[in-house]
């Protein structure tokens, strides 16, 4: 049952961020991420890790992917105005990108299939079903982190700010 | 509650998600059997009060609006954060008091940043 | 295990037609009750008080021609309207509205998934209910559309962070993210969170109103400057599927603020699901009241008032909780 679910899901995933670079829309495009977001969230629920599952919907889904449909409606690029001469550096990091991704996949293929010792450690992570287990060590043993996330999130506001005081 | 049993409510919320959506479904599938179908070129036009419409809507607009969204990111992440330190709380004290002082501060100076800067103002 | 899926079935069943009679008559009851504040009667030929009348109009709404204006993009046009209801639609499994009962020796829980983070799940899936919206907007290209569509996007992100904060306050008190917990943690009158969070219920109800993009806040429809915003383009039951979006997300938004401030389904004599409808009902009467009553707020009044006064407060909040909680 669990194999089945997964595999569905994992199917949807895949097809709609493959969907992602087939649309001519950037706006459909976005629409797939959001898909392929949604479905990673229901794979975080099968790993029994309801939390970041919903972080994942939250923010990634529900956030960021607004900020990305905002630039893109912002812009609203149309195809003549990419010129081409952009197109050969463009190509060049596509081919060593699809390189790395393809080392990357091979990596975990083979983890996957010659089962490391790194099986252990994905199993105890995933091991505290509820929230409270997750915060008692995000704000104990992890302490320090979320103090750094805050100066890290300033950071982006500051950033933020100062790249868009430019226009405004 | 052990495991299986949570699973079982994921379950069922993902259950009910695939009814709606069937039932949706269902519903625009009965109104395209029974609704008309009568296209002609004046009513497929654009609304723009009564006049043709002038030029593509698909234009570039403010900047603000993408500013916001960034913003609002931000602050989604740091209400992400709060809802664990909400949960736990009441176990870990003041302790968990003083950490999420020093986070809040951190954040609630970058909101003072943006409101001086002035990009909190819509004009 | 049969008569367990069977009871879920029902449930979900039940749950689904009580869910949609619900928005059909929150649609009656607003029209009566802003007919009655402007000395009106309101629907009345529809049966007897125009209590037929929602479904007329869901029938005349089933029947009517879809017009698809030529320059849209189709895809997106198309998908909008689902991604507007569908979340609403599926709020309405974790929402508790009673405690459980025995039914010839079956226990059954008045709520569909007692999933333990409930509220969680609401706030994620009203995050993607954004998207409905804006997507309507864009994909209709049409002016009025594309501003309205862009306006309730930035009014409803911008509300929402001070949503969150505005409910940190109860759940520090309760300790759970369970809205079964929640409830239980209200057992007597004197805990409900309306008395031990008044600055957290108001912001909420303030919040609420604004994510829901009602009047005072209605500024992306503003029928009388953008023409029903996002909407314009839409007829037929794409038009009806925001309609019924609208009307579930304020059913869903009450329903939470029952459950996070009212003490949910507790109270004396009745059953729990009666109270838990009645209490219901006053804040769905509370939100027409308020349509009724205020004129619109303007655009930079509304992002200033979201940014530079709710959140400050639901911090405030936060704050003053942590400390008595301390004390």
């Amino acid at each position: 049952m669990e194999i089945l679910i997964f595999s569905i899901l994992a199917i949807v995933a895949v097809v709609c961020s493959i969907m992602v670079i087939c649309q001519k829309n950037p706006v459909a495009s976005a629409l797939f991420l959001i898909a392929t977001m949604v479905s990673l969230a229901m794979l975080f629920l099968l790993l029994n890790a309801p939390f970041l599952a919903v972080i994942q919907i939250i923010v990634y889904a529900g956030a960021i992917m607004v900020l990305f449909l905002f630039v893109i409606m912002l812009l609203n690029l149309r195809r003549d105005e990419f010129g081409p001469e952009k197109r050969r550096a463009q190509r060049f990091f596509g081919i060593l990108f699809v390189f790395l991704l393809l080392i990357g996949m091979v990596t975990v293929i083979e983890v996957g299939i010659f089962g490391s010792k790194s099986t252990e450690t994905v199993s105890e992570a995933t091991a505290p079903a509820g929230v409270e287990p997750l915060a008692q060590l995000l704000f104990t043993k992890y302490l320090f982190p979320f103090e750094l996330a805050s100066v890290l999130l300033l950071v982006a506001i500051v950033g933020a700010v100062v790249m868009a005081k430019r226009r405004l | 509650m052990t495991d299986s049993f949570m699973l079982q409510d994921y379950a069922y919320v993902g259950f009910f998600c695939l009814i709606g959506v069937i039932f949706v479904i269902f519903v625009f599938f009965l109104s395209r059997l029974i609704r008309p179908h009568h296209p002609t070129p004046d009513k497929l036009e654009s609304y723009e009060c009564g006049e043709l419409p002038i030029g593509s809507a698909w234009v570039q607009y403010n900047v603000r609006y993408y500013l916001y969204a960034l913003i609002f990111v931000i602050f989604d992440v740091e209400v992400v954060f709060l809802f664990p330190w909400a949960v736990v709380y009441r176990s870990l004290g003041f302790f968990a008091f003083i950490e999420m002082l020093i986070f809040l501060a951190i954040l609630i100076f970058g909101l003072v940043y943006v409101w001086k800067k002035g990009a909190l103002k819509w004009v | 295990m049969l008569a367990f899926v069977i009871i879920t079935f029902v449930k979900i069943a039940v749950v689904l037609v009580v869910f949609l009679l619900l928005i059909a008559y929150l649609t009656w009851l607003e029209r009566k009750l802003l007919g009655h504040f402007q000395v009106r009667l309101g629907p009345m030929r529809v049966g007897p008080h125009g209590l037929l009348q929602p479904i007329a109009d869901g029938v005349k709404l089933l029947f009517k021609e879809d017009i698809v204006p030529a320059n849209v993009h189709k895809f997106i046009h198309n998908l909008a309207p689902l991604l507007t209801f569908i979340p609403a639609l599926i709020i309405v499994a974790v929402i508790p509205f009673g405690s459980g009962i025995k039914i010839l020796g079956y226990e059954i829980n008045m709520v569909i998934s007692n999933f333990n983070m409930g509220i969680l799940y609401i706030l994620a899936v009203s995050s993607l209910g954004v998207y409905g919206l804006v997507l309507a907007g864009w994909s209709s290209n049409n002016k009025y559309s594309l501003l309205g569509g862009l306006r309730s996007s930035a009014q409803m992100i911008s509300y929402e962070v001070s949503l969150g904060f505005s409910l940190i306050g109860v759940l520090m008190m309760a300790g759970s993210l369970s809205l079964v917990n929640i409830v239980n943690a209200q057992d007597k009158f004197f805990n409900w969170f309306i008395f031990r969070q008044p600055l957290g219920f108001i912001l909420y109800l303030i919040c609420a109103i604004a994510e829901l993009n009602r009047a005072p806040f209605d500024l992306p429809e503003a029928e009388n400057e953008l023409v029903a915003g996002y909407m314009t383009e839409y007829s037929s039951m794409k038009f009806a599927m925001f309609f019924l979006g609208e009307y579930g997300n304020m059913i869903n938004i009450s329903a939470l603020a029952t459950t996070l401030f009212l003490g949910g389904w507790h109270g004396p004599f009745l059953p729990p699901v009666v109270w838990f409808l009645l209490k219901m009902v006053i804040f769905l009467f509370f939100y027409i009241w308020i349509r009724a009553t205020l004129p619109r707020f303007r655009y930079d009044q509304l992002m200033n008032f979201g940014w530079k006064v709710l959140i400050p407060l639901a911090l405030l909040n936060i704050f003053i909780t942590a400390v008595i909680m301390i004390l």
